[in-house]
């Protein structure tokens, strides 16, 4: 475990901020206690400070997972968001999608959303905006970036795709092994 | 007279006979020595000073050149002789003066690196006999070089090992393994030569081989880069040159727990310098503006000529628009508002 570079924290923030924008200052200044991000095995963990003082006292090769999981770099430096942070980027999502009942199942299993089965869409979404999608209840259902711009939405027709799917909570049960 | 030139001729001749005679036995004082393997006599007879006048000097010297000269060649004489050709020839003894050096004596060369160990550990050079009994081929031969007794490169049968790969070949093993003994030989060798003259060697991978691998190559490059005053500051990339990677300099983190305001303070600091570089005049979001500003009046006109139907949600519209407004397009519209996007319109 190793807290992140400055190029690693610079990628990570600037993929953070193409969805939720400047409230990444809202994960980092907690009014609730000191929360850091740490570096495993390629992984990227939020945590808060008692956390990670206790996960000292664990090898690094028995470590799993310490607090959650953001997303991970890959092997070129990339960094790869995951469903697991979901919870913490949902309420300060710039740009949401609603997605209407009959298509959620489509999207937790992993397809795009098309535009017949959009319900609502921010305005001035840019294309390949990050967005988070949710269910027309307001539950979080993952993540996606904008195919089209809300004005585009408006003129396309059904069948052409209108969000990519990046990350569902689907895959907690689809890819239960990868995740951590 | 004519008697009397002809005692001048007989007596002319009978001073020439002597002349002759006495050229062969020369009398000194002391004898010469002589070196025949060098064809030098030494002449260590007192030169009586009245003879060396002027005048009388030329005719002096002219005498004992020829005396010594006499005295040499009657020594010659003594020597065995043999014909060659036609020709008497003596053979000349061993020189037994000793003549002095012509360039100075070579310096101690420093000892190699085996030498060096050898001293330190103790180990001395023990004598071997040249030539080896070779059981195989039933005669003695030598101990190394060509056709020696043992060569590994010249079994004609070679087991391969159980741990090996039954593909791989193993008298190309063999051979390719002699050659890298060869050259691993010769260059210690050279290293020892260098190391004798302070000669600076270049590392490994600099000095310049016959066919360089791209590795060898890229590191040559990447350390002629560093090699200026700034250590490579100041040196263009070429339009893809990548930068080296493993420059050999061990990445140093922050420590796992460190200060945690200030670790916070720098990702804020971080923050506001990408927020910064961020352009305040978002293009795409101007021309979607722009977009939605014309898709509104083009419904507008298209209102009117269908009729007054829904004319009241048209203006609700363009309300909309218009307080779409400046910046970056968030205004009146906020957060906390659900905007709407009006699905039925084709």
């Amino acid at each position: 475990m190793r807290p992140l570079t400055d190029e690693e924290t610079k990628t990570m923030f600037e993929k953070l901020s193409k969805y939720i924008g400047e409230n990444i200052k809202l994960l980092i200044d907690r009014p609730d206690g000191t929360y850091c991000f740490r570096l495993h095995n390629d992984r990227v963990y939020y945590m808060s400070d008692k956390i990670l003082k206790l996960a000292t006292n664990i090898s690094r090769d028995k470590l799993v997972s310490v607090g959650t999981c953001f997303g991970k770099f890959t092997k070129t430096q990339k960094f790869r968001l995951h469903t697991t942070a979901l919870d913490f980027l949902a309420p300060y999502a710039k740009f949401k999608v609603w997605v209407k009942p009959g298509s959620e199942q489509s999207f937790l299993y992993g397809n795009h959303i098309m535009k017949s089965g959009l319900g609502r869409i921010t305005e001035n979404t840019a294309q390949y905006q990050g967005v988070v999608v949710f269910s027309m209840a307001d539950v979080p259902l993952g993540f996606g970036v904008a195919a089209k711009t809300t004005q585009e939405c408006r003129k396309v027709d059904p069948m052409s795709i209108v969000v990519f799917h990046q990350a569902d909570i689907g895959e907690y049960i689809r890819s239960e092994d990868t995740l951590t | 007279m004519a008697s009397c030139s002809v005692e001048d001729v007989l007596a002319k001749a009978e001073r020439d006979e002597a002349e002759k005679l006495k050229g062969i036995t020369v009398n000194k004082e002391l004898d010469l020595e002589f070196d025949p393997g060098n064809l030098l006599a030494f002449d260590k007879n007192r030169i009586d000073t009245r003879e060396f006048k002027d005048g009388k000097r030329e005719d002096f010297l002219r005498s004992l050149a020829r005396d010594n000269t006499q005295l040499l060649i009657n020594e010659i004489w003594k020597l065995p002789t043999e014909r060659v050709e036609e020709v008497i020839v003596a053979k000349l003894p061993e020189p037994t003066t000793l003549l002095p050096r012509e360039k100075p004596a070579p310096k101690p060369k420093p000892p190699t690196k085996w030498e060096q160990f050898a001293k330190l550990k103790g180990i001395q050079k023990k004598k071997k006999t040249n030539l080896v009994w070779d059981e195989v081929h039933k005669e003695w031969k030598r101990r190394w070089g060509y056709k020696r007794a043992k060569d590994d490169t010249k079994e004609w049968l070679i087991e391969v090992p159980e741990k090996a790969d039954p593909n791989e070949d193993q008298f190309a093993k063999k051979n390719k393994a002699k050659k890298e003994r060869v050259a691993r030989n010769e260059y210690n060798r050279l290293k020892n030569i260098a190391r004798a003259q302070k000669i600076k060697v270049p590392g490994m991978g600099l000095a310049p081989t016959p066919k360089q691998s791209k590795a060898e190559l890229a590191q040559a490059v990447n350390i002629a880069k560093i090699s200026t005053a700034s250590v490579g500051k100041f040196q263009d990339n070429l339009p893809k040159e990548k930068k080296p990677k493993n420059t050999g300099k061990r990445r140093k983190f922050q420590p796992l727990i460190g200060d945690f305001s200030s670790e916070k303070q720098k990702q804020l600091d971080l923050l506001k310098v990408m927020d910064s570089k961020k352009p305040r005049l978002d293009i795409t979001k101007a021309v979607n503006k722009q977009m939605r500003e014309e898709d509104m009046e083009a419904r507008q006109k298209n209102k009117k000529d269908f009729g007054k139907k829904g004319q009241r949600g048209k203006m609700s519209g363009k309300g909309k628009g218009k307080a779409g407004g400046k910046g970056k397009g968030q205004g009146p519209k906020g957060k906390g508002r659900k905007p709407q996007m009006k699905q039925g319109k084709r």
